[in-house]
């Protein structure tokens, strides 16, 4: 008798036989790659002009994006107080900002139900331009001409790695649902 | 991609509610926020003992990825050294006997200048550092440009004193959290420093862009005197800085000054040493209004 594919009772989470998802990874994952997007900034080196990407911001839109409907609408305060610690710009920064995008993504989804990711890539490009020049306006410094030139390079970064950080979530949310409790 | 069905609510009374509470909570959010902005910006110090607690937390992570960039980067260096050593060494050796000849020259300077200052009965005693430290991070995703050294207040740093590198300055401390400092750099658009030129005594106000360049402000208008590749150096004015140390060169004359870059890049800086105040009597004087006398 031929044996039995062993793959044949899974799929792309797993096995489907004896196994379950874990409540607590499916929720711990997305909060944490946020946390760490928000602090990964600080370790790049001192340079003279801003050139690494908001990743926490760019985290957070992701996730919101890329899997709808997972974090909830208040994600923002929580998340901005967080980076708000590391991030350089005035306190409260953050919080208000990240605040004001979770609202604005769910404006836009009730307006354009269905999405292709391009939309959702001009959405993030979007969100980025008013983040980072709302940052330039409130940096707590005298908003210069040549300042603002020189957030040219990160902006143009950031909205080029939105469909990179979109696929890494895309591969965190699989490994987020794989089925990793044993049942029974 | 489809619509989620999380919006609908349904007859749940429960579920609507969820909802409708997740709104009010994202609206607070943003009001918190904005109300904590404008706090922070009539009082920047206000959180400064939270984001230094944050970053005594990192600081081991920072400390160890500082140590392991270090030393890739000597690394690159000596892979690169190799790359036409032959002329390299040759152009070295040159260079090398007119820095001995320069060498003796500064040597008899230095004599003749402790004899002038003897005659004066100057004293100079040597500045200890307060601290030797690594820049352990920085705000690199914002507009401003701070960064972080690897020694806070259990070190003896405090509030206003002035970071260098064996280059030259990188800037002031900010913050202090228990054993990390937040540095405003030169570069940052709120940075102001009282500089002169090294071979004269052209006075001028560096001031940071914001966008890696310095600009020379010069104190003295009329006729521009500088040129491209002019040094300037910190003059002890204002009395935070020591006079003498290596601040920026000119890259473009404007009109009422010049643009000029940083000599100390923080990007290229390992090891900082944070030196005390230079004159801390006067930075009070400074601070103290024209109205109150100064005590001792």
């Amino acid at each position: 008798m031929e044996r039995m594919n062993p793959r044949s009772r899974s799929d792309a989470y797993g096995s489907r036989i004896n196994r379950s998802h874990s409540t607590i990874i499916a929720t711990f994952i997305p909060w944490a790659s946020i946390l760490i997007g928000s602090f990964l900034p600080i370790f790049a080196i001192a340079t003279a002009l801003p050139m690494v990407p908001p990743l926490g911001f760019l985290m957070l839109i992701g996730w919101r994006l890329v899997r709808p409907g997972m974090l909830p609408v208040w994600a923002g305060l929580p998340l901005g107080l967080f980076d708000d610690l590391f991030n350089g710009q005035p306190f409260g920064y953050s919080m208000a900002t990240w605040s004001l995008a979770m609202i604005a993504v769910e404006m836009i989804e009730t307006r354009f139900p269905w999405r292709s990711f391009w939309q959702d890539w001009m959405t993030a490009a979007m969100l980025l331009l008013v983040y980072l020049i709302g940052g330039w306006l409130l940096s707590g410094a005298q908003p210069t001409i040549h300042s603002l030139i020189a957030l040219g390079p990160q902006l143009v970064l950031s909205i080029l790695i939105f469909p990179v950080l979109a696929r890494l979530i895309s591969r965190l949310d699989q490994l987020r649902l794989r089925r990793w409790r044993v049942v029974g | 991609m489809a619509p989620t069905g999380g919006r609908r609510s349904g007859y749940s009374r429960r579920a609507q509610y969820n909802i409708f509470t997740g709104y009010i909570v994202a609206g607070v959010g943003a009001l918190i926020g904005a109300i904590l902005l404008a706090l922070s910006f009539f009082q920047p110090t206000l959180f400064g003992g939270l984001r230094g607690a944050a970053n005594d937390g990192v600081s081991p992570a920072t400390e160890t990825a500082a140590t392991v960039r270090t030393g890739s980067k000597s690394f690159y260096d000596a892979l690169n050294g190799y790359y036409r050593a032959g002329s390299k060494n040759a152009a070295l050796k040159r260079e090398m006997e007119l820095a001995r000849i320069k060498l003796a020259e500064a040597d008899a300077v230095r004599q003749e200048n402790a004899r002038l200052k003897g005659l004066l009965e100057l004293q100079e005693d040597e500045v200890k550092p307060v601290a030797v430290a690594r820049l352990v991070g920085s705000s690199s995703a914002s507009t401003r440009r701070f960064a972080y050294v690897g020694a806070g207040s259990d070190d003896g740093v405090t509030v206003g004193m002035p970071v260098r590198s064996p280059r030259g300055v990188v800037g002031r401390i900010l913050e202090t959290g228990s054993d990390s400092a937040r540095v405003l750099l030169l570069t940052d658009s709120e940075s102001i420093l009282p500089v002169r030129r090294a071979k004269d005594e052209v006075v001028a106000f560096a001031e940071g862009r914001g966008d890696s360049m310095l600009r020379i402000k010069l104190i003295n208008l009329g006729i521009n005197p500088l040129k491209k590749g002019d040094m300037f150096v910190t003059s002890g004015a204002g009395g935070y800085y020591r006079p003498g140390i290596a601040v920026a060169i000119v890259a473009e004359i404007t009109d009422d000054g010049a643009l000029a870059r940083i000599v100390s890049d923080p990007a290229a800086t390992d090891y900082v040493t944070v030196e005390p105040i230079f004159e801390g009597e006067a930075v009070e004087a400074l601070a103290t209004p024209i109205e109150r006398e100064l005590t001792d």
